[in-house]
């Protein structure tokens, strides 16, 4: 092997290593990174682990909206026409929020099967509905 | 009688378009001055008609002709006479239109600004431009022809534009991002006209530079304007969420950030070419690709809106043609291009190769973050967003070599680098910024910030090197300030740009503060130094919208500072309601101030931040937008220059 093919052979190796690593930690990244997206009938309360982060998205129910005295704690009921479920949720919610409108909300799920948010979402859109939702709502 | 005309000279545009995308071609083939010479006549037509096409559909808005469907989807006769102009790209169908007239403008400006290139070259360029204008007027005629008619029952009036793009953001952000992704789209023509001439020089890339920089300058100050309007409208005090559709932009700013420097190789040292040819096609398939995503509705974001399938699928086959035929002409030309010049492991070279594979390795990230859930949908193995963790988690170390590259590299020799005298001239200086960087955050804070003084040490390294770059040694054992072009301005003013914008970043983050309340007419909170009194609320009417306007009167160490007035708007016609927030802005840092919701008559939710430096990303931003123009300037005079000596000669 002479010289120049050595070097190139090095430049090759060491190419293949850097991105190598450099995959492995974005993929790790990634892996500790992502929210599951349900809708609230494909929650499972009583299997899924406590405590794991995931996105559900639904419809907020008519009248189901209870603040408490200071107005920073809200109680709601997240439907996909289904099932339904509450959610707890702790500051201030996004303007578009309202009653019969499609949220996604963040967070996980607690001892008592509630959903405590950390975020909430509303579509910038009034007329939204998540996909998933319509399609169980037409049908 | 106007959509019409507006209809028929968007038709017409598309049969110029035709015969511009082939005759010039076929000119070049049989050596037909006649032909050749068609290209540059048939892009004025064109651009007059494309012109003619946008102008009738601002007419139709600015009349309220509600008749036509687009108008009465996206305007209101209440609607303010600037946001009725502005409607015009409120939507898919219009925002298509103005990004088929703006390359109309850039082929009008290549055609004129192109004089001195061989007139065959010019020719190729025109046509490849003409074939991106077929597929972008076929799809807004045969898809979303935004000059459609309500007849004979049209409405009495239209159904508003939506209240979130009632906003300064939308005058300026869409039309200067277009120009950014439209204007790759020349980076793109010149490329691909190397690739079936085969020539690629330091001439070819000394014509590319100054559309590239233009194009590069218009992609930053629209990216900065989204990034300010996202502050000012979405009320979370954020300035960038990592939504898909911000990646969308950003994505191929970062690909041109890379072109932008490749190119300065390949013009001065004739080498890394067939790696420019690569990143100017990615340039403009990520603006693509960019536009694809904003508006076929596949990702989840706040941008999505109401969309129609047969349009995505029309821009994904568009999308496919564009990168596919490019990238193969690309792998059967560019083994035949060779770089002739080899260069040291330390030099100016390798330290700007290194700094384009961050670049890349920073897209990629990106992408992969943006296309991640679109591909676990599509093999059905489930729903899922990737969040801004991801994004911070591999961005920060990809970002920071990054930086300090853009500090070193200005510092080193083309072809053979030596790390000595950079060392011993920049040794001091750097042992004080470490000092300082450490020191600074540690007493203002009380404990030591870690990611405060890496960010304080990055930028003022750039800062420092980037100043000090300027001072040169007189013969005689002094130093002087050289005298400066256009061209080593505005890289000076961009780096320096970068250096602002990343003190921003940090510090805000670092130390800005939040705080959710809920308040009665009366009630005082206190945020830092800052005490937050709600004196009442006022009605207001605006000219759409009806506005419960807050009056928080806001005290620093116990003295009034100003009152902010943030508003909850109730927009009449859609009604939507959305918050106005207040922001009083400095330069050091922002007070702002959102209302939430109403939890009686007199009792609000809100949220106050306190937001330093954040000012400095935008201004940062603006740096970088003036420093590519003025490069922009100083490298295309630079190349008049060259022609006018050679001419001489």
């Amino acid at each position: 092997m002479n010289a120049v093919r050595k070097r190139r052979l090095k430049v090759i190796l060491l190419i293949m290593l850097s991105i190598t690593i450099a995959v492995t930690l974005v993929l790790y990244a990634l892996r500790s990174n992502i929210n599951l997206y349900f809708t609230p009938s494909q929650v499972d309360i009583t299997t899924m682990k406590k405590l794991v982060q995931f996105r559900m998205g639904g419809m907020v129910v008519d009248g189901s909206v209870h603040r408490d005295q200071n107005g920073l704690d809200v109680q709601f009921q997240l439907t996909d026409y289904k099932r339904n479920i509450a959610v707890k949720y702790h500051g201030l919610l996004p303007a578009l929020f309202r009653e019969g409108q499609g949220i996604v909300v963040q967070g996980h799920l607690d001892q008592d099967g509630k959903f405590v948010a950390t975020q909430v979402l509303a579509k910038h859109d009034e007329r939204y509905m998540p996909p998933e939702v319509v399609k169980k709502h037409d049908t | 009688m106007i959509p019409e005309i507006g209809h028929f000279a968007l038709i017409l545009a598309l049969g110029v378009a035709l015969i511009q995308a082939v005759v010039p071609l076929i000119g070049v083939w049989q050596q037909n001055t006649v032909m050749i010479s068609l290209a540059r006549r048939c892009a004025f037509l064109m651009a007059l008609m494309l012109f003619v096409s946008f102008a009738c559909l601002a007419t139709s808005f600015l009349t309220n002709d509600f008749s036509v469907l687009y108008v009465a989807q996206n305007s209101n006769s209440h609607l303010p006479k600037i946001y009725q102009f502005c409607a015009i790209w409120g939507a898919h169908e219009g925002s298509l239109l103005l990004w088929v007239t703006l390359l109309g403008g850039w082929m009008c400006a290549v055609a004129w600004r192109s004089r001195n290139l061989p007139d065959e070259v010019v020719a190729q360029i025109l046509s490849v431009l003409a074939m991106i204008a077929i597929g972008f007027l076929l799809l807004i005629v045969v898809t979303s022809n935004p000059f459609v008619r309500i007849l004979p029952i049209s409405p009495t009036d239209g159904r508003d534009l939506n209240a979130l793009l009632q906003d300064p953001g939308l005058v300026s952000h869409p039309p200067m991002l277009y120009m950014g992704y439209v204007g790759f789209s020349v980076a793109f023509a010149f490329a691909i006209t190397a690739l079936l001439n085969k020539k690629f020089d330091a001439q070819w890339a000394a014509w590319t530079r100054p559309w590239t920089l233009t194009a590069w300058a218009f992609l930053t100050l629209g990216v900065v304007l989204g990034s300010a309007w996202a502050y000012r409208v979405l009320g979370w005090g954020g300035w960038w969420f990592w939504d898909p559709v911000e990646n969308a932009s950003f994505m191929p700013w970062l690909v041109g950030t890379a072109l932008v420097h490749s190119l300065i190789v390949a013009n001065k040292r004739n080498t890394f070419k067939a790696w420019t040819v690569l990143l100017a096609i990615s340039a403009f398939s990520l603006s693509l690709v960019g536009t694809f995503l904003v508006r076929s509705g596949v990702l989840v974001s706040v941008h999505s809106f109401a969309v129609d399938a047969k349009r995505g699928t029309f821009i994904l086959i568009f999308l496919s043609c564009v990168i596919i035929s490019s990238l193969l002409l690309y792998a059967f030309r560019a083994p035949q291009v060779r770089d002739q010049r080899s260069f040291s492991w330390f030099s100016r070279e390798s330290l700007m190769q290194g700094a384009n594979l961050l670049l890349t390795a920073c897209m990629l990230t990106v992408l992969l973050g943006t296309i991640y859930p679109l591909i676990i949908d599509a093999l059905h193995i489930g729903k899922l967003s990737v969040g801004a963790p991801y994004f911070n988690a591999v961005f920060v170390p990809l970002i920071t070599p990054l930086l300090l590259l853009l500090g070193l590299a200005p510092l080193i020799k083309w072809d053979e680098g030596d790390w000595m005298p950079v060392w011993q001239r920049y040794r001091w200086y750097l042992l004080v910024l470490i000092c300082v960087a450490i020191a600074v955050p540690w007493w203002y804070a009380g404990t030591p910030k870690f990611g405060v003084t890496i960010g304080l040490l990055l930028s003022g390294w750039i800062i420092l090197t980037t100043i000090l770059r300027l001072r040169v040694a007189d013969g005689k054992g002094g130093r002087v300030w050289r005298s400066i072009s256009l061209n080593c301005l505005g890289m000076t003013l961009a780096h320096i740009g970068v250096a602002v914008c990343v003190l921003g970043v940090v510090l805000s983050q670092a130390f800005s503060l939040q705080r959710e309340v809920a308040m009665s007419v009366g009630d005082s909170v206190s945020l830092g130094n800052y005490q937050f009194e709600l004196m009442g609320f006022e009605q207001r009417d605006g000219p759409n919208y009806q506005a419960q306007e807050a009056h928080l009167r806001v005290y620093h160490h116990g003295k009034v500072l100003t009152t902010l007035l943030p508003e909850a708007r109730t927009y009449s016609v859609q009604q939507m309601s959305l918050p106005k927030s207040a922001i009083d802005a400095g330069v050091f840092s922002d007070l702002y101030v959102v209302l939430g919701q109403p939890l009686n008559d007199t009792r609000w939710t809100m949220r106050i931040y306190f937001k330093p430096f954040v000012r400095w990303i935008w201004a940062g931003g603006f740096l970088m937008m003036l420093g590519g123009l003025i490069a922009a300037i100083g490298v295309s005079r630079k190349a008049k220059l060259l022609r006018q000596v050679a001419y001489a000669k």
